[in-house]
């Protein structure tokens, strides 16, 4: 499983088995695209929706790909192992409301400047927490 | 522990009798508390010292006054060989009395006082591992910020560090569990010291960075020594033996941080916003990324803006970080916004006025070199706050008077507050009074813009902060008083200020037409939680009706100076007025209360228009650059 959070290029990317790397870091800008899809595929009348989470991306392979946009064009990618199968949608939404809570969290830092890397570390802690519960 | 080498008969000072040993530690210690110029120890640093004699503080207050020190308000070599000689005395157990000191004694034991690494000094088992590396970093601390303004304290590192273990290690001064008790006791005791001694004592005095460097120059808080930078720096020493653990904020520092917050933001209940705090951090040079790191532990809420308790929790870690300790993954339990706010209601009663505002004179000056380079930088950010107007010295003034009611009208540093209603009155004199000293505390006044809507406090309990217009009000009022260094106000104020308060209080005007009696009044009514406007009730409709902006500045000046004066001569006043004004004041505070909290909401609501804006600019060039594209893609 690994998140990576991107305007369109990535922000913040863990993972956690930290093999197959390079594999997530392939698969999460493969979905990036698929993420603009659903996003102009929404219209501009649906803005409100934008910030939606943007359901199931790419169910192919061996994982599943989530993906969820905020207004500002910040997208959140969490790539999800097929054989884990105990998550559930409403988890996986519940866990893009928390990293979009502490995105925002971290937008507050004024010494953030939006598009740089994230280095906070309460947003480590909480990611990772949330990447524990669910390997 | 043990008494120190033996002390042969030898010379006796000031007809004490003393043994050579004895006359050697002391007059070290003495030395140490006692910058050469000087010819008295500064109060905080003896402060310290006796704090590290872990004797109870009614132990170490007898003992200053049996030497003679409150008689004549500064210990000279005489009172300070006496004291410690009582030290010692009572550490073998005797009573606190001329007699005792007769005999032969031994060394007074002072915990952590590494200066010559004697047993005497008392490893406190409990405090010193940490304190040793504590104190060093203390001083490392110090005298790193003391780099700009004066390395007085850097000389004495070195002779301290090789006492201290390696003060390295970051782990010493996370959570060191140093017994507080002196601290809150001895702070009345210690302010009244020297300064000079807390420089010494910053080694073991595991207070922790913060109160080395910024200790010093908030430090004023209660040395009745009015020294010069050499003072200030000490006095955060003392602060620092409120607690050993580098992660608790002395008086001194809270009262430097105070005073650094109001020159950004006036109103003390209010809070600083995100580019305001940015760039006063960003003065402390330290790499952004740590910067980052600290408001994430600092700002609880992540509301992108800094509390006052935040705002010195972030203070705090700087200092911490600048004196070399690491900075902790998690926000330290003393540094908390509910444990600062708590501890920030204490009122600093300890300090008195008039020692702080000497004393803030010179601290100011030190404090000032950090913060007139924050100001120019910083101040020029707040101009969210709708409040502009008061900006200027109104700004500092309403703050001062509205600020946390601890505050006492000093200096920026000396923001000790005594007396929560005397507070926003004393506060603005305070600043006001630095004025004097240093312009840059007026230019950083100005900056410190209007507070936006501050959120009401507890520690408000005058309750000034909470709307502007209070601080308005008390700005002018403060100002008047400076103006004027008015002696204390005639006993017939004291009536007039607690119901000029309550209509004051709701003005939120900023009129310098404070005048002195009104300041003056406001100190003696400080006692209410409202600024107590002197000012006739009439002046207070007048000043809703001007625009806060009016030049509260120069008068803010004189009216601060005179409120700081007349604080104390004041207070007696003030039981007289409560009665009538009781009523009003409750009235006048919740007006207050509302307003704050719709000045409050105004503007974020304002800030968040503008966000919304920004954002919808953004999609619309998103949606454009879509547009221009879809005909291509889509086929």
């Amino acid at each position: 499983p690994r998140v990576c959070a991107a305007a369109n290029y990535p922000l913040y990317i863990r993972s956690i088995p930290t093999e197959n790397e390079l594999k997530f870091h392939y698969t999460v800008h493969t979905s990036l695209d698929v993420v603009d899809e659903k996003i102009s595929a929404m219209g501009k009348a649906l803005v409100d929706q934008r910030e939606l989470y943007l359901g199931l991306l790419y169910p192919t392979e061996d994982y599943k790909v989530y993906g969820y946009v905020t207004n500002s064009k910040v997208k959140f990618v969490m790539v999800v192992d097929s054989s884990n199968t105990a998550l559930r949608d409403n988890e996986i939404r519940s866990m893009f409301r928390k990293l979009h809570n502490s995105y925002t969290d971290i937008m507050c830092n004024p010494f953030y400047n939006p598009g740089d890397r994230i280095h906070s570390r309460a947003f480590d802690n909480m990611v990772n927490s949330m990447m524990m519960q669910v390997c | 522990m043990e008494p120190g080498p033996p002390g042969g008969p030898a010379a006796s000072a000031a007809g004490l009798p003393l043994s050579e040993s004895e006359q050697q530690r002391y007059s070290e210690l003495f030395s140490r508390c006692c910058p050469p110029p000087e010819a008295a120890a500064g109060g905080s640093s003896v402060g310290e010292l006796f704090r590290a004699s872990q004797l109870p503080p009614d132990t170490l207050h007898q003992i200053t006054e049996v030497c003679g020190a409150k008689r004549v308000g500064y210990f000279g070599p005489a009172q300070f060989y006496i004291a410690l000689k009582l030290i010692a005395a009572a550490q073998s157990g005797f009573p606190v009395r001329i007699e005792s000191i007769k005999s032969e004694l031994p060394l007074p034991r002072f915990v952590a006082l590494k200066n010559d690494g004697d047993v005497r000094y008392g490893t406190p088992a409990e405090l010193h591992g940490v304190k040793f590396q504590v104190p060093h970093a203390t001083l490392e601390k110090n005298s790193y910020k003391r780099t700009d303004e004066g390395d007085k304290q850097e000389p004495k590192s070195p002779p301290m560090s090789p006492i201290c273990s390696p003060p390295a290690s970051p782990s010493t001064y996370q959570r060191i569990p140093l017994t507080y008790g002196y601290g809150k006791s001895r702070s009345g005791l210690e302010q009244q010291h020297g300064a000079p001694y807390e420089v010494r004592h910053t080694t073991h005095q595991q207070d922790g960075p913060s109160s080395g460097n910024y200790g010093a120059k908030p430090a004023h808080a209660c040395s009745t020594l009015g020294r010069s930078l050499s003072v200030e720096r000490e006095q955060p020493d003392s602060s620092a033996h409120y607690s050993d653990d580098p992660w608790r904020i002395t008086e001194e520092q809270r009262d430097y941080y105070v005073n650094q917050f109001r020159s950004l933001q006036p109103d003390l209940n209010s809070f600083i916003s995100g580019s305001v705090a940015k760039n006063f951090f960003t003065k402390s040079k330290l790499p952004i990324p740590e910067l980052s790191h600290i408001w994430e532990l600092s700002d609880v809420d992540c509301d992108g803006a800094l509390t006052l308790p935040e705002f010195c929790a972030a203070f705090h870690l700087v200092v911490a970080r600048k004196n070399g300790y690491q900075l902790p993954e998690t926000l330290p339990d003393t540094l908390l916004p509910d444990y600062l706010q708590a501890a920030s209601l204490k009122p600093l009663r300890d300090c008195a006025l008039f020692d702080s505002y000497s004393e803030s004179l010179p601290g100011s000056q030190q404090t000032r070199d950090f913060s007139r380079t924050e100001k120019t930088s910083a101040e020029e950010v707040p101009d969210n706050s709708a409040l502009l107007q008061d900006t200027k010295k109104d700004d500092k003034q309403a703050l001062k008077v509205s600020t946390t009611v601890k505050t006492i009208p000093k200096d920026f540093q000396h923001l000790t507050v005594k007396t929560a209603p005397q507070e926003p009155n004393a506060l603005k004199a305070r600043p006001r009074s630095r004025s004097y000293s240093s312009t840059s505390i007026e230019d950083a006044m100005k900056k410190g813009e209007e507070p936006p809507t501050p959120p009401p406090r507890p520690q408000k309990s005058h309750s000034r902060a909470s709307s502007l217009d209070l601080n308005k009000i008390f700005q002018q009022n403060t100002q008047a008083v400076r103006s004027g260094w008015l002696p204390p106000p005639p006993p017939a104020l004291p009536p007039r200020p607690s119901v000029s308060q309550t209509e004051q209080v709701s003005e939120v005007e900023l009129h310098p037409q404070m005048n002195r009696p009104p300041s003056q009044a406001e100190e003696n009514s400080s006692a209410k939680k409202e600024v107590v406007l002197v000012q006739p009730p009439s002046k207070p409709a007048r000043r809703k009706l001007r625009t806060e902006t009016q030049g509260l500045e120069t008068p803010e000046l004189s009216p601060t100076i005179n409120v700081t004066s007349s604080l104390p001569a004041v207070k007696p006043h003030l039981p007289v007025q409560k009665p009538s004004s009781k009523q009003k004041r409750a009235i006048q505070t919740a007006i207050r209360k509302n307003k704050e909290a719709n000045a409050v909401l105004a503007r974020l609501n304002s800030e968040l228009q503008q966000q919304l804006k920004e954002v919808h600019k953004e999609r619309i060039a998103l949606e454009t650059q879509l547009e221009q594209l879809r005909p291509v893609t889509v086929l």
